[in-house]
C-alpha cells in the first residue's frame, strides 16, 4: 500500500521557495514567515504543525496567495503564482479548495445551497449544480440534511458540509486550516477518517494545518514543523516523529511528557526508539539478563503512526559506565534507535 | 367630533404622507445602498481599498447628517425648484427628503455589511469568488436580516422628516398639524395627526420586524 502511494508522490504540486512574509505595524515590522522552503508531491497529505502564533495560518493562506508573501515564489504545478493576474489567479483558486477551523459557511443558505455556491460562481447551471452537490452530501454522509440551515447542524456537521463545499470543483488540493480545532475528539476523528478517504479516493493533496499532534499522527504522511516563523524541519510524517532532530521538534513531539528531567541529570538516560519489527522481542528483559544489571524505565510510549506503532521508552542507566554502554551497545545491536539524552530539553 | 370634510382631508393627507415616506426612502436606497456597499468595499480591510474615495464619501455622508434636517431643506429648495418645478407640495420635498436619507441611509447598509463575518468573505474568495460575486452573494445576501431591520429604522426616520417638511409647505400630516394645530390652534386636529403618525410607525415596524424574522435562517 504504502509503496504504491510512494510512486504518486513524486510529481511535485506545490513549492515554496524562499517565502517570507511581513506585517508592518504601527511601529514594528513583524516577520510572520521567514525564508520558507517546502515540497508537497502529489497525492501527500502535508501536515504543518506548531504552536499558536508560529506563522502556520499565514503560510497556508500564502499557498493560494489570500496573504502575497513579501519574498520568494509560490508554484502550484510549476505555476508561479506572483506572475499570474487578478483573474488568473482566481481560476487557479477554484482548484485550491479551502476548509476552516470555524467552517465559514453561508448561514443564510441552506446546507445544499451552500455546497452549490462554487458552482454558482463559475456560472455552472442550477439543476446541474445542485445534482452534483446532492452527490457531494452523499460523499460526507449528509444527504438527508440537504435543506437544513447550518444553525440547525452540530460542528462535525457543519466541517462536512464544507468539505463537500470545498470538493464542488474537482479541486486537485484541498488545504485544511485548523480544520478540527473546534471540534470534540470523536467528531475530530471522524472528520479526518473522512479527509483520508477523501485522500485516496480522489488523490487530492492535502495540506493540514494544526497545532495538534494527534491530527498529524492520525492522516498525514509528511510533516513540517513551523516556530516561530521559519522551518525547523521537515520530513515523513516517520522520520520526524520518532526521530526528531531540532528542539522545536523535539519540544512539540515530546511535549506529552512534561517530566521532570532534572532528576535524570548527571545519570545516564538513554532514548530508545522501537520500529514495527522490533517490538516483539522482549529486548528490555534480555538486555538486563545479559549485562545482569537493572534499569530503570522512566517513560514508555507507543504512538500509532499511520497504522504502525511506533514505542519509544526512556531508560536510566546503571552509574557504571561499563556496564552502561555494554547496554547501549546490544540495543544497537538489536539495529533500536538509541540516542544518549545529555541536557534534555 | 370631525365632519366629513376634514375626515377626507385626513385620510388624503396620510396616503400623501405615506406616498412621500415610500418614495423618498425608496429613492434614498438608490443612492445610499451603493454608497454603503462602496463604503464597505473602499475601507482599508476591503475587499478593494481606495483610501481617496473612501475618505470622500466618508465626509460627505458625515456632512449631510450634520446639517439639521429643517436647515437642509430651506438651503435644497433652488435645487427643488430645478428638479420638481416647484418648491412646495409632496412631490417637492421628495427631494430634499432623498437627500437627507441617503447618506443616513449608506451608514445603515455600511454597519450592516460590516457585521458579515471576514471569514465567510475569506471562504468565496478561497473558491476564487469576483468582489462582485462577493458583494451579492456573500455581503448583501448574508446581511439581509439587518438590512431589513435598518430599512425599517430608515423608513421611521424619514416618515419623521416628511412630518417636518409641513413647515415649509411640504404637504401630508405634517403640514396638517402645523396648519390646523399651530396656526389655528385646533389640537384635537393635531393630535389626531400625531395619533395617526405614531400608527403609521407601529405598522412598519410591526411589517419589518415580521420580515426580517421570517427571513431570518440563523437561529433554529
Amino acid at each position: 500500500m504504502i509503496r504504491v502511494r510512494e510512486r504518486m508522490y513524486e510529481e511535485v504540486m506545490i513549492s515554496v521557495k524562499d517565502v517570507s512574509k511581513s506585517f508592518a505595524s504601527k511601529d514594528a515590522v513583524v516577520n510572520a514567515l521567514d525564508h520558507i522552503n517546502l515540497e508537497i508531491h502529489r497525492g501527500e497529505i502535508y501536515g504543518i504543525i506548531g504552536m499558536s502564533g508560529a506563522g502556520k495560518s499565514t503560510l497556508v493562506r500564502c499557498l493560494n496567495f489570500l496573504e502575497r508573501p513579501t519574498a520568494g515564489t509560490v508554484c502550484i504545478e510549476q505555476n508561479d503564482l506572483s506572475a499570474m493576474s487578478e483573474e488568473e489567479l482566481r481560476k487557479l483558486r477554484t482548484k485550491i479548495a479551502m476548509i476552516f477551523q470555524h467552517f465559514n459557511l453561508l448561514m443564510q443558505r441552506t446546507v445544499l445551497d451552500n455546497v452549490c455556491f462554487p458552482l454558482e460562481i463559475v456560472g455552472v447551471p442550477k439543476k446541474q449544480a445542485r445534482e452534483k452537490a446532492a452527490e457531494l452530501l452523499k460523499i460526507v454522509d449528509l444527504e438527508e440534511k440537504a435543506k437544513a440551515y447550518p444553525a440547525q447542524l452540530s460542528g462535525g456537521q457543519k466541517q462536512r458540509v464544507a468539505i463537500a463545499r470545498a470538493l464542488a470543483m474537482d479541486p486537485k488540493i484541498l488545504l485544511c486550516d485548523e480544520a478540527t480545532s473546534a471540534l470534540d475528539p470523536t467528531t475530530t476523528k471522524s472528520i479526518l477518517a473522512l479527509l483520508k478517504d477523501i485522500n485516496r479516493r480522489f488523490g487530492i493533496t492535502m495540506v493540514i494545518i494544526t497545532h495538534e499532534m494527534a491530527v498529524v499522527q492520525e492522516i498525514c504522511t509528511h510533516v513540517a514543523i513551523i516556530d516561530q516563523g521559519s522551518l525547523a524541519e521537515s520530513g515523513t510524517v516517520e522520520e520526524v516523529f520518532t526521530r526528531p532532530k531540532t528542539k522545536a521538534g523535539k519540544k512539540l513531539i515530546y511535549q506529552g511528557e512534561n517530566k521532570d528531567y532534572s532528576l535524570m541529570h548527571g545519570k545516564k538516560c538513554i532514548r530508545i526508539v522501537f520500529s514495527e519489527n522490533s517490538s516483539f522481542e522482549p529486548v528490555i528483559g534480555n538486555m538486563i539478563l545479559e549485562c545482569k544489571a537493572p534499569a530503570n524505565i522512566l517513560l514508555a510510549d507507543t504512538k500509532d503512526i499511520g497504522g504502525i506503532a511506533h514505542g519509544q521508552m526512556i531508560l536510566q542507566l546503571p552509574e557504571d559506565e561499563m556496564i552502561a554502554n555494554h547496554m547501549i551497545e546490544y540495543l544497537r545491536e538489536r539495529k533500536l534507535g538509541v540516542e544518549v539524552l545529555e541536557d534534555y530539553v | 367630533m370631525f365632519d366629513a370634510q376634514t375626515v377626507a382631508m385626513l385620510a388624503k393627507e396620510t396616503w400623501i404622507t405615506i406616498y412621500m415616506t415610500l418614495t423618498s426612502t425608496a429613492m434614498a436606497y438608490l443612492i445610499g445602498l451603493p454608497m454603503g456597499v462602496t463604503l464597505v468595499v473602499t475601507a482599508k480591510e476591503g475587499l478593494k481599498p481606495h483610501p481617496v474615495v473612501y475618505k470622500v464619501l466618508d465626509f460627505v455622508a458625515n456632512i449631510v447628517r450634520s446639517v439639521p434636517f429643517l436647515i437642509l431643506l430651506i438651503m435644497l429648495i433652488p435645487f427643488t425648484r430645478l428638479i420638481v418645478g416647484k418648491s412646495y407640495g409632496a412631490t417637492a420635498t421628495i427631494v430634499p427628503l432623498t437627500i437627507a436619507a441617503a447618506p443616513f441611509i449608506a451608514r445603515l447598509v455600511e454597519s450592516s455589511l460590516l457585521e458579515v463575518d471576514k471569514g465567510v468573505v475569506e471562504a468565496a474568495q478561497s473558491m476564487g469568488a469576483s468582489n462582485w460575486n462577493i458583494i451579492w452573494k456573500v455581503l448583501l445576501a448574508e446581511a439581509r436580516v439587518s438590512l431589513i431591520v435598518n430599512g425599517t429604522i430608515a423608513l421611521a426616520t424619514i416618515l419623521g422628516y416628511s412630518a417636518m417638511s409641513g413647515a415649509v409647505g411640504g404637504g401630508g400630516l405634517g403640514d396638517v398639524a402645523i396648519r390646523y394645530g399651530y396656526h389655528r390652534y385646533q389640537m384635537g386636529i393635531m393630535m389626531v395627526t400625531v395619533v395617526l403618525l405614531v400608527l403609521l410607525v407601529q405598522v412598519m415596524q410591526y411589517i419589518g420586524t415580521k420580515i426580517s424574522k421570517k427571513m431570518d435562517k440563523r437561529n433554529r
